[in-house]
This record gives C-alpha cells, structure tokens and sequence, in this order.
C-alpha cells in the first residue's frame, strides 16, 4: 500500500455553516473528527492528521489523546499530525507521549513537526516567538537525541538541562517515528529535514504552486548535499484540497458559500480565480484526479498527498460524501501515480518499512 | 536600458494624479540621457486584485506582473492626498509586496491635492513609509496643486519635476544604497550553521 500514501488533514476549526447560520459545538467537532477518521479508513485512504491548535475555534489541543481514541476504532490508517508544534510543546513530553502513542497503535503512526504561527500560543507557553526558528532546531535536536539515545545528558539554551534522563517508553522496536517537517516560508526548516534524512511537507493549499516549489526543491538538493540519495529520493509530502460532486457545475454551486465565506481566504478572490490560482480543484472527481497528478510534474515524485476536506464550516454528512467520492477515484489515483514513478523514487515511509531497513543495516554491520 | 516605472495611484478616471505621473515618467526617461523603458501603471486598474492579495496572501497573475515590472525598475510614486495621507488603495499595494521588494531602489516622490496646504503629505506621509521601505527617495519631493497647473516661472511645477527628474537619474547613474533584495537562501547564517553542528 506504501508506494505513494494518501490521506487526509484537518485544521480542526469550529466554523460556522453560512448556508445554515449553524455553528456546531466543541463536542460535535471532536465527534465529528473521528467520525471523519473512521469514515478516511473505510474509503481505502492511509492517513489521517490533526492539527494542533491552543485557541478558538480550534479544537485538536491534544492531538495524541484524538489520536490514540482513532486508533483503537481504526486497524490500517496511519495517524499523524499537521502540525505538532515544536517551538511550544517541550520536547521531553513529545518524546513521551508519541511514543506512548507509537506503542499504543503497533507502529501506526508518525508526525509532522511544525512551527505555529499564533503569536500568542508563544508567550502562553513561555516562549518567545522571535526564537521560533532557534527553538525549532533545538527542540527537534533534544527530540532525536531522546528517542536514540538510552539515557540523556543535555544541555541548551531553552529548557531545563537533562542529567541521565531517560524517555520513557522507548521507541517501539527501537525505531523512533518518522518524521516530516512542514514549512511553507522557512528555509531552516527545509534544511533540518534535509539533514537528518527526514520528510518535507508542503501544504501547498492557500497559495500558487510556485510559492512552494522553490523550497521543496532547495529541500531536495540539501537532502543530497547531506548524502542520504539523489534529490529526487527526498521524502515529500503534499497538501491539497478540493470540493467535488459528480457534476462539476453542482460542487461549484454547492461549494460557493462555503468559498466566499471560508476562514483564510473568504471575501477576497473569487472561486473561480482561487481555482485557477491555487491547488484547490472545485468539480468533478475526473476533474479532482487530474488535477492531482500534475502536483508531481511540479513538485516531482512524492511520497503523501494529504487532502484537507473538513473545513469552512461543510456539514458533517458533505464531508463524509466528499471521502465516498475520494475513495472512488483512489484506485485510479495510486496506479497513475505508480505508472509515472521513475524507479529509485522511495515508497512513502511506514514503521515496518524503517524496522526491515534497520534490521538490515545492522545485518551488514555484522562481520561474515 | 533603463526601466522606469510610474505609479499612479490616483482613483478618478481621468486622473490628475495620472497626468503628473506621466509628466515626471517623460521627464525622468529624458534625464536618463540614454534609452530607457518608461511604463505608468495607474492602480485603480489593479483595484480588485490588491484587495484580493491582502485577503489571499498572494497575487493574482496580472497584480504579480506588477510587482515584478516595480522589482526591476527605477520608481516614480504619485499619489493623491485623501484626509492627510495618501490612499488606502497604494497602502494596501505597497502591504502586499515582498518584504524586502523596494530596498535601495531608487524611487521619486510625488502627490497632489485639492490645494497647497496639503504639500507636506510627501514628506509627512510617503517618505516616512519608503524609509522603512528602505527605498533610496529622490531629495526633490514634486508636489501639485490645482494652481500648479497654470504657473510660470521659476518656481513652476515643471521645473520642480524637471530637478527632481535630474536628481532620480543622478541617482541612478551610482550605486545606490548598494543594497538590494537578496533572494538567495543564507546557508551560512548561524542558525543554518546550528544544524548541521548539533550539540
């Protein structure tokens, strides 16, 4: 299944319906989220991801607790994050509490490492924002280190000093979770994913393909700098997002108010010139799967395409309908994408995948 | 070749902000002294992208033509006086370019109003925003008034843009600030440098 993952992300937003006037309450949108995790699963996707937001309207605050709850209702789909913030969070407790998570779902699981940018999440957590970038490298360099190493001595410039601390639980099968650094503006970031051989996710959602093009391929050039492949064998993940109906002209009508009112991008341009603009494709599934495959003639080859579909305020049963239609146009989807892989481009990471791979390495270690 | 480029941010059609802006374009390509490409631009134009730029986070395509025209030329800025300041339409124009789009660009400064008394918004309102800009502003500020239009003499509105034209091409004929954007991505900084040495 790993070739290429495909999946999808959630804000997490509590929004109101424009065409309704109906907002619906934090314990729906958290219902709802699993719902729409379970609903992800049974449509034949491999992962699903939540945000993680500490102000309204946002609900995902505890992303490893949704998580681990899908995870005991779920058997296949990979949980993941968009993002886990790195800057705020203390690495020491991100080291525990995905772990816990790793262990809980056999493996099931990764996360995608972010920086947030919510000027006052800092200051809440006792951070300052002007060290986003510092406290990004340092956070994500203590995160590592807890998760290889059995006991820690460490010190830096934000956090308490370590002396002999161990994380625990270590890592399941002493492979730590994989791990995507999003970024959309930040070259730093492009390079801490280059260095350490990890993934790079754009979300490639709210503006023109060229905006994140360069960074993806200023990641994939230093991935090969830092000698893990060829650039084309970087790790790249993708967002994307769309609104379809069998004919095209109804998801247009249907979707429209939700467009014109939508957080981010609502009362500006209109959905026709977004359309043409951005990645987001309003149509039919024919339309959705075509404009879909030409992300890789863009951004090469990659590794997870994750759609955002549950926002602006859609209805649960819209939303549940839009992964009905996903799931139809998948098959197509994965063997289109497979027919124009060139071979050497990796498959998408999954725990199994990184246990055989470091199995195998120790295996080469070890003198005949 | 010299690329010269205009602003007009006047929001009337016709526009006496337009015709000034064409007035200083012709004086400044004149000044130049060799071939040079002059383009006026009048923001009313642009009215609905600008708007949908600030909301969206980017440009549309015929907006980002724009900005790349203004990236890669001298700057001539006009703008009418609304209630003390210039329009929130070129505020909103200059808010949704790059950051560091006009540092060391050499850019004259110009306005109108409905009367003398409103000469000082260039120097109280357009030179405070392009020194944050960063931007290199013409000595000579061209302002116009209605009765600008019929003077004579010394002190004429020509002969002010005429100054301000021979200061822009002066300028232009030396290095600037010596600055300019840099696009390129530092893999030297510190922090760059931070990750590649852990610990």
């Amino acid at each position: 299944m790993s070739t290429m993952q495909f999946g999808i992300f959630t804000v997490g937003d509590v929004t109101t319906d424009p065409t309704t006037g109906r907002t619906p309450t934090e314990h729906e949108r958290i219902k709802a989220t699993v719902e729409i995790a379970r609903k992800a699963e049974e449509v034949g996707l491999d992962v699903f991801a939540t945000g993680e937001h500490h102000n309204p309207p946002f609900i995902p605050s505890s992303p490893t607790t949704t998580l681990a709850y899908i995870g005991a209702q779920t058997e296949r789909i990979i949980l993941s994050t968009s993002t886990t913030l790195i800057t705020t969070n203390d690495p020491v407790k991100i080291a525990e509490d995905y772990a816990t998570l790793q262990h809980l779902v056999d493996g099931r699981m990764d996360l995608m490492l972010g920086r947030g940018n919510t000027a006052p999440v800092y200051p809440w957590f006792g951070k300052d924002i002007t060290k986003a970038v510092e406290l990004t490298i340092e956070n994500y360099q203590l995160l590592r280190k807890l998760w290889s190493e059995p006991v820690v001595d460490w010190e830096g410039k934000f956090r308490t000093p370590l002396q002999g601390y161990t994380s625990t639980p270590a890592p399941l099968d002493g492979v730590a979770p994989f791990v995507w650094h999003g970024s959309i503006r930040t070259p730093e970031v492009a390079e801490l994913a280059a260095y350490y051989g990890d993934g790079y996710f754009a979300n490639n959602i709210f503006w023109p393909k060229e905006h994140y093009i360069r960074l993806i391929n200023f990641y994939r050039q230093r991935y090969a700098h830092y000698g893990h492949g060829t650039p084309e064998q970087a790790i790249v993940g993708l967002g994307g997002q769309f609104f379809m109906r069998r004919n095209s002209q109804d998801a247009v009508n249907e979707f429209r108010p939700y467009f014109d009112n939508a957080p981010v991008y609502g009362h500006g341009p209109s959905l026709e010139d977004f359309t043409a603009q951005t990645p987001l494709t309003v149509g039919s599934p024919q339309q959705v799967l075509e404009r879909t495959l030409e992300f890789a003639d863009y951004f090469g080859d990659y590794q997870r395409q994750l759609f955002l579909v549950d926002h602006a305020g859609l209805p649960l049963k819209t939303v549940l309908e839009q992964l009905d239609l996903l799931g139809e146009i998948l098959p197509t989807m994965r063997a289109e994408f497979d027919a124009r892989r060139p071979a050497g481009v990796p498959d998408a990471p999954t725990h199994a995948a990184r246990v055989a791979a470091k199995a195998a390495a120790e295996n080469e270690e070890v003198p005949a | 070749m010299t690329r010269i480029v205009a602003l007009a941010a006047g929001l009337g059609e016709p526009s006496t902000t337009r015709m000034l802006a064409d007035r200083i374009a012709a004086a400044a390509a004149a000044a130049v002294g060799q071939p040079a490409s002059v383009e006026v631009v009048n923001l009313r134009e642009f009215a609905h992208e600008i708007t949908d730029a600030a909301l969206a986070g980017f440009a549309a395509p015929r907006l980002h033509h724009v900005y790349d025209l203004v990236g890669e030329a001298a700057l001539i800025v006009v703008v009418p006086t609304f209630k003390a300041s210039y329009p929130g339409l070129f505020k909103s124009f200059i808010d949704a370019m790059e950051e560091d789009a006009l540092i060391g660009k050499v850019v004259l400064l110009a306005a109108t109003g409905g009367t003398a008394r409103h000469s000082l918004v260039i120097d109280f309102a357009l030179r405070p925003l392009f020194a944050h800009l960063q931007s290199v502003v013409v000595p000579t500020g061209v302002f116009a008034s209605p009765h600008d239009w019929g003077s004579a003499g010394e002190s004429a509105l020509q002969s002010r843009i005429e100054r301000a034209a021979r200061e822009l091409a002066s300028l232009l004929a030396g290095d600037g600030s010596g600055r300019g954007p840099d696009d390129e991505i530092d893999l030297f900084s510190d922090t760059m440098l931070s990750i590649s040495r852990p610990d």
